[in-house]
């Protein structure tokens, strides 16, 4: 394997990582906060590719017709931004009737709540979109730079940089806001938290508010690079950037973006030295074998989930 | 009007009488103790008034308001702060950042100021270490502000929690056997932050104990608990000549001793 190669290999890793680390800090940030894993999120992050699809081709719609002229540009960031409100209420609404009302509940009831959600989300795009494939516009002409010999896309140098941009932004929230001050605090201690006059349902819905809205990201950007989707995308990726929380840490949100990138390094390179029907089989068990030698994950502590950086 | 006032309050874990009849009144700056053997339900008691439970039955009015039903956050933010036995800190935060927790209500400087350096942020920041400072100060342990909990000596961690408790200035703070596990030493030094402190806020205090020595020494007005129901209430030196008192719960504590 020679140097271009391999440095080609490391673009695409990043930009593939990107979207399991988005996707894992979901999973990450509700579980270190209320110790359950939101299955749903997998098709959490499905209804936000749709919701950016259904966003890109009205806005585009509009243009043509002449009603609300926009640049490509524009559109994209305002999709990327409405999307990732709109996955945000969705996100909120999860929480409200799945989980809220079970909590306090035994856990698997939680857990089975969201295979639940996820069959309702699944089927009711199922419904209104149909079962067959569709194409995400496409709102940005590829342009492809040569960088000594290694290509490198516009939307590749866009999504890895608007994925660490979300990162660094979520992790000065945790960091610096009142709200992210609670969330760590209740990654601690849950029970204490509310005697400091703070609401757990609060901070609970703005936990799967922002998950979604990450994952919503990551699913437009996704929609940028791989433009069809279908129904049951979330699925598979669900379970992928599930295994990156989990690999990652419980509740480490550093934890997740890493072990979201070091996912898409095995896989991109597993894929590059093995016939590409066996990257799974090989990158899933050198995950597993990663996680035999550290069962509490990369930065997991023994016993405890807790909101780190 | 009484700052506290329970009536009747009732609690049934299943088919177990936990808390039977309960009647309390607490007047503002006051400290009342309760005490009792272990699995009394002092504890309980506590969760039921801070909204952790809800009653079966009974009333609780706090200020002059009906607070049963109300979540937990909802009773404290009107000025009920506590502390637990068992030391409730969020072992990997500063003991600084335990006690700007504590003033979470206080911070109204929103997205903007988490994400870039607003006046309104510094501001804010600023009154709120003053306070935080203020409070670790009163109950000494100002030195420990940047350490995490499971670094301090067992005393100084049980005084940070009283800090966090008390720097919002309560109107009423329960204390969770405030001395548990200590030295005759600690205890007696714990006794004089408790009441220096209620010296300084003039909060109102109600305080679960094992020994007698701390409700003697701190409270105006005692309650002795067991099996859920008030068998003495009176002051201090009426507890401690009280025979029902001194079978259910010092004879306890020869056995246990």
């Amino acid at each position: 394997m020679n140097l271009t190669f391999f440095l080609q290999n490391v673009v695409n890793a990043l930009q593939w990582g990107s979207f399991y680390a988005l996707i894992a800090l979901g999973y990450s940030m509700v579980y270190s906060i209320l110790m359950l894993f939101n299955f749903a999120h997998g098709d959490i992050f499905m209804v936000g590719t749709y919701i950016g699809f259904a966003l890109t081709t009205a806005f585009i719609a509009l243009s043509a017709a002449g009603i609300v002229v926009l640049p490509n540009w524009l559109i994209l960031i305002l999709t990327i931004i409405l999307a990732m409100l709109f996955t945000s209420c969705l996100g909120m609404l999860v929480e409200r009737i799945g989980y809220r009302p079970l909590r306090g509940g035994p856990r698997a009831s939680a857990a089975i709540t969201g295979l639940m959600i996820g069959i309702i989300l699944q089927t009711t795009v199922l419904y209104i979109m149909g079962a067959q494939r569709v194409l995400f516009p496409s709102l940005i002409q590829t342009t492809t730079y040569n960088v000594a010999g290694v290509a490198v896309t516009n939307i590749k140098i866009m999504i890895v940089f608007v994925s660490i941009a979300l990162m660094i932004a979520l992790h000065q929230f945790v960091q610096h806001s009142k709200w992210g001050m609670a969330m760590r605090a209740m990654a601690f201690d849950y029970a204490v938290v509310p005697l400091m006059g703070i609401s757990i349902n609060t901070i609970a819905a703005m936990t799967f508010a922002i998950g979604s809205a990450l994952a919503a990201a990551a699913g437009i950007m996704y929609g940028m690079a791989y433009p069809i989707i279908d129904p049951s995308m979330g699925i598979l990726f669900g379970w992928k950037a599930f295994v990156a929380a989990i690999l990652g840490g419980r509740g480490s949100i550093m934890g997740a973006c890493i072990a979201g990138f070091l996912i898409g390094f095995i896989e991109i390179f597993v894929a590059t030295i093995f016939p590409s029907t066996l990257r799974d089989l090989i990158a899933y068990s050198i995950i597993f074998v990663i996680l035999v030698f550290r069962p509490h994950g990369l930065f997991g502590e023994p016993y405890s989930a807790r909101l780190r950086l | 009007m009484s700052l506290l006032k329970v009536t009747s309050m009732t609690h049934k874990f299943g088919g177990l009488l936990a808390v039977s009849e309960y009647n309390l009144t607490i007047e503002p700056g006051q400290i009342v103790g309760l005490i009792g053997p272990n699995g009394a339900g002092k504890t309980t008691v506590f969760n039921l008034i801070t909204g952790i439970y809800r009653p079966t039955a009974g009333r609780i009015e706090f200020n002059g308001q009906d607070v049963i039903g109300l979540a937990p956050n909802r009773i404290a933010s009107l000025g009920l702060a506590r502390t637990f036995q068992e030391m409730r800190l969020w072992r990997h935060m500063t003991v600084l950042e335990h006690v700007k927790m504590a003033c979470y209500a206080k911070i109204s400087y929103g997205l903007a100021g988490a994400f870039l350096q607003t006046p309104k942020r510094r501001r804010q920041e600023q009154e709120i270490e003053e306070r935080a400072f203020a409070s670790l100060k009163m109950f000494g342990v100002d030195q420990f502000a940047s350490q995490l909990p499971v670094d301090l000596p067992y005393g100084a961690a049980r005084r940070v929690e009283m800090a966090r408790a008390a720097v919002t200035e309560p109107k009423l703070l329960f204390l969770d056997e405030p001395t548990v596990g200590m030295t005759p030493e600690e205890m007696m030094a714990m006794i004089e932050i408790i009441r220096d402190m209620h010296n300084k806020l003039k909060t109102a205090i109600f305080l679960i104990e094992h020994r007698l020595r701390v409700v003697t020494e701190l409270c105006q007005r005692v309650q002795t608990l067991v099996f859920g129901q008030v068998i003495a209430e009176g002051n201090p030196e009426e507890i401690q000549n009280n025979p029902e008192v001194i079978k259910a719960y010092l004879g306890e504590e020869k056995v246990v001793a």
